[in-house]
This record gives structure tokens, sequence and C-alpha cells, in this order.
């Protein structure tokens, strides 16, 4: 099984970019690599987003919802009462499946686009919440952390690329393993799968857990990366916007494209800042160009253009 | 007073949600399409209203018509460039459509958005009202156009009426929205329904950005939150019911004013997210929907 795994060639290349990432601190320069910090753990964002969409099929316009949980529990306990930053992650991320369970059980009775606008209306709930609570949260202004993990660029650097590869293993592992394939199986067709004797709710009930567990941590560590939390950097629609359409940009159903497609659309905002205003607009077309181009996203023109030729 | 003050601003206020809805719950009953970039299409109606009425010294009449055309234009290319495109692919699985539409769609309303950003700034912008001066009512005195405002959105709205039901055409598109195979079947052009209704969607969308825009201002900012409350209140009264849209527009209108006078300001949107969660708990498919 392992040795399989190892022997496909998107696992290979992984590895070997993943190797290539690690040396970059020896001579990029700091600017680059806090960019770069940011690119994986949107990386992160948008896989644990496709674990649901490309897999479960169940559209989560939400995905901000989980992340801001995270971090803003995380934020705010170590605000008000400083413990080890690790028991603040800890409990970021029990916040965050907590929220996705919650979320999950009548958001999973409902069909279709219901699914959608009932994730969509919480990220709407909790930025409200944010803002009116402004006494504990910051509010409009945002939540300053006492501590972070570390101020060294190149420490923060390796701890994203770590957890990115370590989350992208296991979110990819998880995909290829049968419970994978029942949840794709219940995604693409949930009556057929039930008659097969698998448990439906169940298992997407465990995906949105997974993809909970992985959003919230991500953003409980980019809380103690920026030492700060603010509604617009957390909750705000446009980031679950950028996590969406990284993951489809990059091919959904991939779980290792949605990584690439969310690194590729930071790189992209932060290369065509010069232009200004017209940046924003730019990615955008772009990102519509490939979604009505190249519907596979950037993994599935390669896997077009190989079997071309 | 009070009383009467919220009674009139909550109408005026409803009634211009209700327009906004009402065009999004149309194109979503019949072409199946939810529309995110809904809210930029009436953002960039308003802009063009205020930059031909004020800049380009049209006036307001002339303007007002020129956001509205801008409008169409801007829906039809919605139509043309993304929607159809999507719907006819081959590459994207029948069941992965919708969530194609619905980010392409978001993708197009960003642009159309930035696009306004750049060409005209994000400041807010009041277009050259039509109707001057103010009006005494019940002891309140209320702005001419806020009453104006009211009037075309229910004439707009009767006038969808009068064309869904009382016209061949309309017919056409509601037999479209009931069962597409059977009017092609009749020998109706599907996708001629479809242009016509993205065209109808285009001047509504239109027509309430423009107002928006004389009542309220708009600004490349409000884009998001104008899809945001059309799509609240298409789902509180049911999607693709457009009944439904109308009392769920009044609902969600009068809860803001009632919280906005008598709460604060600041908290007007929670009430209306919190009966929409509420709503979505217990009936999920909407007060008035059809599955």
């Amino acid at each position: 099984m392992l040795a399989r795994i190892l022997k496909s060639p998107p696992v290979w290349i992984s590895l070997i970019v993943v190797a290539v990432a690690s040396t970059l601190p020896l001579y990029v320069s700091g600017y680059v690599l806090g960019l770069l910090t940011i690119a994986y753990y949107f990386g992160v964002f948008s896989m644990a987003w496709d674990l649901l969409f490309g897999f479960a099929n169940e559209v989560n316009f939400g995905p901000t919802f989980l992340i801001g949980l995270g971090a803003y529990t995380a934020g705010i306990l170590d605000s008000l009462y400083q413990p080890p930053i690790i028991l603040c992650i800890a409990a970021g991320v029990a916040a965050s499946v907590t929220g996705g369970v919650v979320l999950a059980l009548p958001a999973l009775r409902v069909r279709g686009p219901y699914f959608g606008l009932t994730t969509l209306v919480a990220v709407l709930m909790l930025q409200n919440f944010v803002v009116v609570a402004a006494e504990l949260t910051g509010g409009e202004i945002g939540l300053t952390v006492p501590d972070v993990i570390s101020i060294n660029d190149r420490t923060n650097y390796w701890i994203a690329l770590g957890f990115m590869t370590v989350s992208g293993a296991i979110l990819y592992g998880l995909s290829r393993s049968p419970v994978g394939l029942i949840l794709q199986a219940s995604g693409q067709d949930a009556v057929q799968a039930a008659a097969l004797g698998f448990n439906v709710t169940k298992h997407k009930l465990a995906a949105f857990i997974v993809s909970a567990f992985f959003s919230g941590l991500a953003g409980a560590l980019m809380v103690f990366y920026l030492g700060a939390a603010s509604v617009g950097t957390f909750i705000d629609v446009t980031v679950g916007v950028q996590v969406i359409v990284g993951a489809v940009l990059g091919g959904r159903r991939t779980i290792l494209g949605a990584a690439i497609g969310a690194v590729f659309l930071i790189a992209m905002g932060e290369a065509l800042r010069p232009l200004g205003d017209l940046s924003t607009f730019i990615v955008s077309a772009i990102a519509l160009f490939v979604v009505l181009v190249f519907p596979g996203g950037l993994l599935g023109m390669l896997k077009g253009a190989r079997e071309a030729t | 007073m009070l009383f009467w003050q919220i009674l009139i601003d909550g109408f005026a206020i409803s009634a211009l949600y209700a327009l906004g809805a009402t065009g999004f719950t149309l194109i979503f009953g019949v072409t199946g399409v939810l529309n995110l970039s809904h809210g930029a299409i009436m953002v960039a109606a308003a802009v063009a209203a205020w930059a031909a009425a004020g800049n380009w010294g049209l006036g307001p009449y002339l303007g007002a018509m020129f956001g509205v055309g801008v409008g169409v234009l801007l829906s039809l290319a919605t139509y043309f460039l993304i929607v159809q495109r999507l719907q006819r692919s081959r590459a994207i699985r029948e069941e992965e459509k919708e969530i194609f539409i619905l980010t392409a769609t978001l993708l197009w309303g960003i642009m159309i958005q930035e696009a306004i950003a750049y060409l005209f700034t994000n400041n807010a912008k009041t277009v050259l009202p039509i109707v001057e001066g103010v009006v005494t009512i019940a002891g309140v005195r209320t702005p001419a156009n806020e009453i104006f405002t009211a009037c075309v959105c229910w004439l707009a709205i009767g006038a969808l009426w009068l064309f869904v039901n009382r016209t061949r055409a309309g017919k056409a598109v509601l037999a479209a929205s009931m069962n597409p195979k059977g009017v092609t079947l009749l020998g109706i052009e599907l996708s001629a329904v479809y242009v016509a209704v993205w065209a109808v969607y285009g001047a509504l969308a239109g027509i309430a950005g423009v107002l928006l825009g004389m009542f309220l201002g708009v600004s490349s900012y409000s884009a998001g939150p104008l899809t945001a409350s059309a799509f609240s209140i298409v789902v509180l009264g049911g999607l693709g019911s457009v009944s439904g849209s109308l009392i769920a527009a009044y609902i969600v209108g009068y809860l803001e004013t009632l919280t906005a006078y008598l709460i604060s300001p600041a908290y007007r949107a929670i009430p209306a997210l919190l009966l929409l969660v509420a709503v979505m708990y217990v009936r999920p498919r909407g007060l008035l929907g059809r599955r």
C-alpha cells in the first residue's frame, strides 16, 4: 500500500517540490518567506475544503466559519489568560471541530444549494458576532495576540511548510484510502452508496470533522504566526472565496491541486501588486478563465497535456 | 410619530429589497442559476447612472435609463460569457455544474466590482434623484424620493407579474420553469426563453440598483452585502417562489428598520440573520418553497 502510494507521480513530485521548498530560506528574502508562510496556511485551508467538496460533494461556502472559530478561540484564550500556546491551539481546534459538527448535523439533512446557504449564513453570523462582541474579540479593529510561536522568519516558514506537508499527506492518504472511496461514492450517488450498506451520513460527518480539524488547526497556527486576528484575514466571505477559488483553480478532487492553487493564487496576487487596484481584477480574470476553459484546474491541465501527447 | 416613521421607511426599503430579490429568484426559478454577481450588477447600474447623470451631464432621466441599460448588458454578458458556456460544457459533470456556476459568477462579480473601483474609485456615490423635495405624511417629513422609490419598485414588480401571467412570451417563461423539456416539445426555443429571462432580470437588477443609488447611495463595497441580502431574502421566502420573496423582503426590511430605530443601527443585520438560521433549521425550503 505504502509502496504503491510512493510510486505514483504526484506523490514523488510533491516530495521533490517540498524538499526544494524547504531549502528556500537559505537564499530568498524574509519578505518572500513571509508571503509563502501565509500561502502555505491557505494551502491547508483549500485542501481541507477540497476533502468536503471533491470527495463528499458537499459545497461548503463557509470554510472561514471553521477557520475563524479556530483562529479566534485560540487568539482570545491567549489574550485573556496566556496559557501555553499549545493549549490555545488545542482549544482552537476543539472549537472548530465542535462548530463543524453543529453546522454539519442540520446542514447534512438539507440538499444542494441549501447546504451551501446554511454554511454561508454561518459565516455571516460569526462575522456579526465578532463585530458585536468587540470587548472580547477586538471587533472590527482586530484582536492582538500577546504571544507568537517564533519571531524568526525561517522558523515560521519551516513550521508552515512542515504543517502543510503533513496535512497534505494525511488528507491525500485519506482520500486514497477505502474511507475516501466510500466518501466519493456517497458524494456521487448517496442512494446507491447507502444501498451498498455504507452509512452515508456518518462518513460525511467524519469528512466534515476532518475538514474542520485541519481548518481550525491552520487558523490557530496562523494567528500565532501573525500575532493578530481580524475579520478581514480570517472570517470575511472574500477569504472564503479565495480558499474555494484556490481549490477549484488547482483542480478539484485532487487534494494536492488545492494546495498548488492556493499558493499560486496568493503568489499571483502579490506579484501583481504593483498594478495596484487592478491586481484583484486580473487574478479573478485568470481564475475565471481557468474555471471556464480548463474546468479540471491546473492539475487537470497537466493531466490533459500528458494524455494528449 | 416613530411608529409612522418606521412604517414609511420600512415600506420603502422593503420595496427596494423586494425588487432586487425578485430578479434573483426569477433567474433561479426559470434557469436554476444562483447568480452571485447580482450585487455587482446592481452597483454597476447605479454607478453608470451616477456617471451619466452627473459627470456626463445627461440629467437624471437619461442617466437612470443608461444605468438600467448597463444592467441589462451586464446580465446578458453574464449569461453568454459564463453561464451558457458552463451549462453546455462536457468536461464538467452535471452535478458539479452548480458549484462551477456559483464560483464563476462570484469571480465575475468580483471583476465587475474591481473594475468599478478602478474606474470610478470606491467612494460612495449618490445618483442624482429624479424627484426632489420633501412631503409630510401623517406628521412624518419624508423625502419624495423615498415614495418615488417604493412606487417604481411596485410598478416594476407589477409589470413583471403582467408579463409572466398575461403575455405569450411570459407564459413560455413560466412553462420553462415548470418543465423545460415539455416546452421544447411544444416548439419553443428554450435558449430564446433563457435570453429573454436574463434580459428581464438585468432590467430588474438595473432598476433596483439605480433606485438604491438614489435612495441610499452605493459604493463598490456594497456588491457583496447586496448579493448576500438578496440571497437571504430569497432563501427565507423559498428558492424560486416570487411571492415568497416579496413576503420575505417585507419581513427582512421591517425587521432591519425596527432594529435600526429601536436598538441601534449597528445591529440592523442581526435579527434577520437569526430568523434565517431559524427558518433553515425548522423549514429548510423557506416560507413558500416548493421543494
